[in-house]
């Protein structure tokens, strides 16, 4: 069973496409990156598949439809969506028993481990600390509870890349196991290039990229080329042509290694890169359909 | 206190592809309620603030009763009941008018507090159903409120029947008159039935109505809730120079005439006010009410599925 299956999903605010037929199918297992520019529509997405937007087309979440069983389905998902949404006049004492009162899979023990190394008092209330502590206490709680999908939308934004930084290397560390499946979406890219076993871009309520990052490193290469060779690595049709100092990027997609690689040092290009590329190339391929 | 709480056996086990063993409604509903109490703390604390209040200014007044016992002896037994009874009516009145005060403010803030402090994310990410979220909000008015003012009144009248016996007996005095024409323990049953039914069950579409404008209005709920009424109010007055709707509205304020009549027999100890209660239960308007709160939580349910942070 997938985890997350759509087809057709659809969501309009008023005159205004959010989701515009999503296709996606995340398998249980892995940590998906959903990486998309402002209003492209990944919060939309999210939140319908944690239920809290009503939607159009198919939409099943762990073999449950999330708007109408919602309350069920967060029993088996957790998530952090992308502002600081804890309540601020709790503490975080409170928060533990609360939680560890509602949860049939909380396991406070472990919560109480992960505060054990952070600054955080048990009396002290949410609105006295740091954003990076609260930032910190949610990670604790959604990383006590033994969900089978757990989803992120920006959980590190504001926070310092010291914070940035931690935030990701327990949630590697202490939560993930490849059996559980993670979802997560950010601006910061290049942080999660290293933890993400999936990548998916979203442009325009429309999935315009899905792959394995073994995909991405099988198919995507880039290369530094001398401006002699310019015109040889044109040939190849590159997807994407960027401007540096003592030359040019540019980048293809699933073109032969070792041609390239007479061109200059190939390597897999980075997933900030990979994205402003793939974005591009598809504007332009647009463009080029409406004329 | 909640250790108990991560002793639930299946944590070991990860049933793939069921559903996790659901955690009972009854203990929702119970932490759903706790946690009302953690954040609106003025739902106890103000009328034990008016109690302890009522209390200082009673313990000044207790002068005059060394006055009134000594012209006790004079007065007839009506007056006397009216003299020594009056203090504990008034904490009556003191408690239940805080009470709705804050019954009132509770409901008007409950569903839209969340959606202001976007903390509504953290509660959906929870395994607990909107129809369990409304009910326990829609609890604290409707049955946490009138208890909790029954057990303050309850106290307080037995600390000030405490307070007066020691000063009467310090002073050399026989309390026995107090305690006798007081009565308030007569009361007591029916100053409980009067909180359950007149605050709980007889008021309950107004704090139903404002919970669910509560959970609709994109800012100031409290004045969605009380301006439509108020505009309805008003234009029958011009349109027919009628009152009814005003009436309806004032009659769910006040318990109505049988309400009324229930809290006047149970203070002159009136024999008859034993059939009152069910005098009351059998009144058409109260399960037309409640009809009407079952429509309001119900739409306050659903409405809570499409709401998110305002």
């Amino acid at each position: 069973m997938a985890c997350i299956e759509a087809r057709g999903l659809r969501k309009q605010f008023g005159t205004t496409v959010a989701l515009d037929g999503i296709e996606m199918r995340v398998e249980e297992g892995g940590i998906l990156g959903l990486i998309g520019p402002n209003g492209a529509g990944k919060t939309t997405a999210l939140n319908a598949i944690l239920g809290l937007l009503p939607y159009q087309g198919e939409l099943e979440v762990l073999g449950r439809d999330p708007w109408t069983e919602r309350d069920q389905l967060m029993r088996d998902v957790s998530f952090i969506a992308d502002i600081a949404v804890l309540p601020r006049w709790i503490r975080v004492c409170q928060l533990l028993d609360y939680v560890a009162g509602v949860h049939p899979r909380f396991d406070r023990a472990k919560a109480e481990g992960f505060l054990a190394k952070t600054a955080i008092g048990r009396t002290r209330k949410v609105r006295d600390l740091s954003k990076g502590m609260v930032a910190q206490l949610h990670l604790a709680l959604v990383m006590a509870i033994d969900a089978r999908l757990l989803v992120l939308d920006e959980p590190t934004l504001g926070l310092d890349i010291l914070f940035r930084k931690q935030f990701y290397d327990s949630l590697l560390n202490d939560f993930y196991d490849r059996t559980r499946t993670i979802v997560v979406t950010t601006h910061q890219v290049e942080e999660i290039q290293h933890v993400i076993t999936d990548l998916m871009f979203i442009n325009r309520g429309r999935v315009v990229l899905s792959y394995s990052m073994e995909e991405v490193e099988s198919r995507f290469l880039e290369v530094m080329v001398h401006p002699d060779k310019l015109d040889a690595a044109r040939a190849l049709k590159p997807i994407d042509e960027r401007q540096v100092i003592g030359g040019s990027i540019l980048m293809f997609d699933g073109v032969d290694r070792q041609q390239v690689a007479t061109l200059g040092d190939a390597r897999t290009p980075g997933i900030a890169d990979l994205f402003v590329a793939v974005i591009a190339h598809q504007d332009k391929q647009a463009q080029g359909a409406d004329k | 206190m909640s250790s108990q709480s991560n002793a639930m056996p299946e944590s070991s086990l990860r049933p793939q592809g069921t559903a996790t063993t659901a955690i009972p409604a009854a203990r929702l509903m119970y932490w759903s309620v706790r946690r009302e109490l953690w954040e609106i703390r003025s739902i106890y604390v103000a009328p034990v603030a008016a109690a302890c209040l009522f209390l200082f200014g009673f313990s000044i007044s207790i002068l005059h009763l060394l006055v009134a016992k000594h012209a006790a002896p004079s007065l007839d037994l009506m007056q006397q009941r009216e003299l020594f009874g009056q203090p504990y009516e008034f904490i009556e009145d003191l408690i239940m008018g805080t009470t709705l005060l804050v019954g009132l403010f509770y409901s008007a803030d409950a569903l839209y507090g969340e959606r202001r402090d976007r903390s509504i994310l953290f509660w959906k990410s929870t395994p607990v159903s909107d129809l369990i979220t409304v009910l326990s909000k829609a609890s604290i008015p409707m049955v946490v409120l009138p208890l909790l003012a029954f057990a303050i009144t309850v106290l307080t009248q037995w600390i000030m029947l405490m307070i007066s016996s020691a000063v009467l007996l310090g002073s050399g005095h026989n309390a026995a008159i107090l305690w006798s024409r007081v009565g308030i323990f007569h009361r007591w049953p029916m100053l409980l039935f009067h909180f359950l039914c007149i605050h709980g069950l007889w008021q309950s579409p107004i704090y139903a109505w404002l919970l669910l404008v509560s959970g609709w209005a994109r800012r100031v709920p409290i004045l969605w809730a009380t301006l439509p009424p108020l505009t309805v109010g008003i234009t029958e007055k011009v349109a027919f120079n009628t009152t009814y709707f005003g009436t309806l509205i004032g009659n769910r304020f006040t318990g109505g005439s049988e309400g009324i009549a229930i809290m006047e027999r149970g203070r002159q100890m009136d024999p008859m006010m034993l059939f009152a209660p069910l005098h009351f239960l059998i009144n058409p308007g109260l399960w037309i009410g409640l009809a009407v709160t079952a429509a309001f939580l119900a739409a306050a349910v659903r409405l809570r599925r499409y709401r998110g942070p305002v």
